[in-house]
């Protein structure tokens, strides 16, 4: 009976709180962002204490290492014919085996992306926690935001921390030190990298929604990912010969139309716009990402691009790039929104 | 006391859930008032975990509304999860994680000062009796740990009310025991409101103040359970556990001949008859002429499984389709998981 009448007066206090609405409203959203908070740092800990994730550290560094001893081997064939940007050939130079630092992240950036988010969400329901966590007052939607913003800063970290690793090795290694636009590109090189990395990571997570079971969200990333890297080339070569075909007494417009259809459903693949865009940046003298006649280039006079230049070249396929993560983003938003939360 | 006075803390108003063609929840008018054990009751596939999920805003209802503490659950879910703690059926933590790790992340999803969290996830372990545990990896617990573990953390954030969905399940007896009487301790001391969904109905019996049954997303009944038992009387159901020497088929048509029986079961060692009237005096004088001996007879109580099994036939010959027989016998366990 005590209890009862104590309770009562704790409701009737409640109601006449003297807290006015606006001031509570902006109370309770900062208590639903520090939910978002706790997500994050609890993510944060979870990848940094994960065995997978010292796994693709030591892979990256592996990897880092080998295309660097690469480069460094075949650099001073490579000066000898164009001593220029020398920094930047650490990164793109290829060994006589080895493939080049760039190729290499192309290639296994999204393994890292996928590693990192391909069970963020399913394995929260087969364990049986995302009850339980999406009944506590946070908003749905910060449960993904927390785990996209773990993964990305990983993601960010370690992108950092490779590119200061290849640097650093590579000046003590060949004793030249970069330029300020070398720098400049590199650190470009780098924010793509990142977002490149954070694309596969937002689709991992998509999948991670939509399917039920881990191991299918990551069949599904894995499938993707070498159709991307290996078969789309295949592809796009095919629906080109089909729409422009070519034979023997092709015309020049023939072979152009035929080459920028090409061009236009490789670049679908995120893969095929990240490459594009690196081999920009960090090749000063590419020019043009299109097909350029002899004609056209008449009169031009041979040089390198300045920084601004490369990169307005590649801005297209930045928002490409970020536009593709939204959309992956988006779609895990509203599948995870709508998803009905029962127990495992 | 009469807790019937006082305005309802969880309250809906003809709350429906459409799965496609199927009804999941039907018309569900409900109130259940500050600091009493509700226990929602209902075979598998009945609509009662639904029903919880609609109450936290987890689930949006087809039509219909639903307020706990004078908040809706659809438009306010964050305000109403502040208030209401959930205890989902087969509660998870994260397994790499000690128990007070998960139970200071809940603690910091809330929104709580640090300190506050520390000095709660020690009380907490306490009541719950896992504080050697609290230091282990949740990985390692066995599921009657598991299930204490989810109870201190639901009062992580200090609800008002607390809901838990099957929370006996798979718990060894003294196990049961012991959540049974926490239980029983939040609503007495702490003045928690409790809303437990289960088809488990001995235990529920032993602690709800009221309970609800529900069949195939309707609320058939609802009410205190003598009450309910009294309702029952009053149709004139007499239920009567008896068995003989000899043993064999005669003493099972003797029992079907009898007058006004409804229906002769055999379980396990004796036969349950159910009968319009009380058949005692003339069961006892026809086994005697019959030459039978009598080793058991025994009235049974009006127990929440009678009430129960009653509600449910009741609801199952509405019902009545193809398999409307099939439903009516076995009743309880027939139609689970659909």
């Amino acid at each position: 009976m005590k209890t009862e009448t104590v309770r009562e007066q704790n409701v009737s206090a409640s109601s006449a709180d003297p807290v006015s609405e606006p001031e509570k409203n902006g109370r309770e959203a900062g208590r639903a962002r520090s939910g978002l908070y706790a997500l994050y740092r609890k993510e944060m800990a979870d990848h940094l204490h994960s065995g997978r994730f010292l796994i693709v550290l030591a892979l990256i560094l592996l990897t880092s290492y080998a295309s660097l001893y690469g480069a460094v081997s075949s650099l001073s064939d490579a000066v000898a014919s164009d001593s220029d940007y020398i920094f930047l050939k650490l990164f793109t130079l290829s060994g006589s085996t080895i493939p080049s630092f760039t190729t290499f992240i192309a290639l296994l950036g999204p393994f890292v992306g996928l590693t990192l988010g391909f069970d963020a969400i399913n394995s929260e329901r087969s364990e049986g926690t995302l009850n339980r966590l999406i009944s506590q007052p946070i908003y749905r939607d910060a449960v993904i935001n927390g785990k996209f913003l773990a993964g990305a800063t990983i993601i960010l970290v370690m992108v950092l921390s490779m590119g200061l690793f290849i640097g650093a090795v590579g000046i003590l290694k060949t004793g030249i030190p970069p330029t300020a636009e070398e720098v400049g590109r590199a650190a470009v090189f780098l924010l793509f990298t990142a977002v490149y990395i954070c694309f596969w990571l937002s689709l991992s997570i998509l999948f991670s929604v939509l399917c039920r079971h881990a191991a299918t969200s990551a069949m599904l990333g894995i499938g993707l990912w070498i159709f991307f890297a290996l078969f789309m080339s295949l592809v796009a070569s095919i629906v080109a010969g089909a729409l422009y075909p070519l034979n023997d007494a092709a015309t020049v417009g023939q072979v152009l139309d035929n080459y920028e259809c090409q061009t236009m459903i490789n670049r679908l693949s995120p893969y095929y716009l990240y490459s594009e865009a690196v081999s920009t940046i960090m090749d000063p003298s590419v020019r043009t990402t299109n097909l350029v006649l002899p004609q056209q280039l008449s009169g031009a006079i041979t040089g390198y691009l300045s920084l601004g230049q490369s990169v307005l070249l590649v801005w297209p396929h930045l928002t490409g790039l970020l536009a593709l993560t939204a959309v992956m983003f988006a779609g895990s938003y509203i599948g995870f929104m709508r998803r009905e939360v029962r127990s495992r | 006391m009469d807790v019937t006075e006082k305005s309802p803390i969880i309250h809906t108003e003809g709350l429906t859930k459409k799965y496609g063609e199927k009804t999941a929840v039907s018309d569900l008018n409900l109130d259940i008032y500050p600091g009493e054990i509700f226990g929602l009751l209902g075979p598998n596939g009945a609509g009662k975990t639904t029903t919880t999920l609609m109450l936290l805003g987890l689930s949006e209802p087809t039509s219909g509304k639903a307020w706990i503490d004078g908040r809706d659950c659809t438009r306010e879910p964050i305000a109403v999860k502040r208030i209401v703690g959930y205890l989902p059926d087969n509660v998870g933590f994260y397994g790499d994680m000690t128990g007070r790790e998960n139970l200071r992340f809940t603690g910091r999803l809330n929104g709580l000062p640090d300190d506050l969290i520390e000095k709660r996830i020690d009380e907490l372990l306490e009541k719950v009796g896992m504080t050697e545990a609290a230091d282990q990896k949740t990985g390692t617990y066995s599921r009657g740990m598991r299930q204490r573990l989810g109870v201190a953390d639901v009062l992580m954030k200090d609800p008002k009310v607390v809901i838990m969905d099957e929370p006996t399940l798979g718990i060894d007896p003294e196990g049961m025991r012991a959540l049974m009487e926490l239980i029983r301790r939040l609503a007495s001391e702490d003045g928690r409101t409790i809303l437990i969904s289960s088809h488990q109905l001995y235990q529920i019996q032993q602690i709800c103040d009221r309970v609800g049954l529900f069949v195939e997303g309707q609320l058939v009944a609802c009410g205190k359970i003598d009450e309910l038992a009294r309702s029952m009387q009053q149709e004139g159901v007499s239920i009567l556990e008896t068995a003989a020497f000899p043993d064999d088929a005669g003493f099972e048509a003797l029992l079907k001949s009898l007058g006004n029986v409804d229906s002769v079961e055999r379980t396990g060692d004796f036969y349950v008859v159910r009968s319009r009237n009380d058949v005692k005096r003339e069961l006892l004088r026809r086994s005697l002429n019959s030459g039978y001996t009598l080793s058991l007879i025994r009235q049974r109580e009006n127990d929440l499984d009678e009430i129960y099994r009653r509600y449910f036939e009741e609801a199952g010959e509405e019902h009545e389709d193809g398999d409307g027989k099939r439903a009516k016998r076995f009743g309880i366990f027939g139609r689970s998981g659909q």
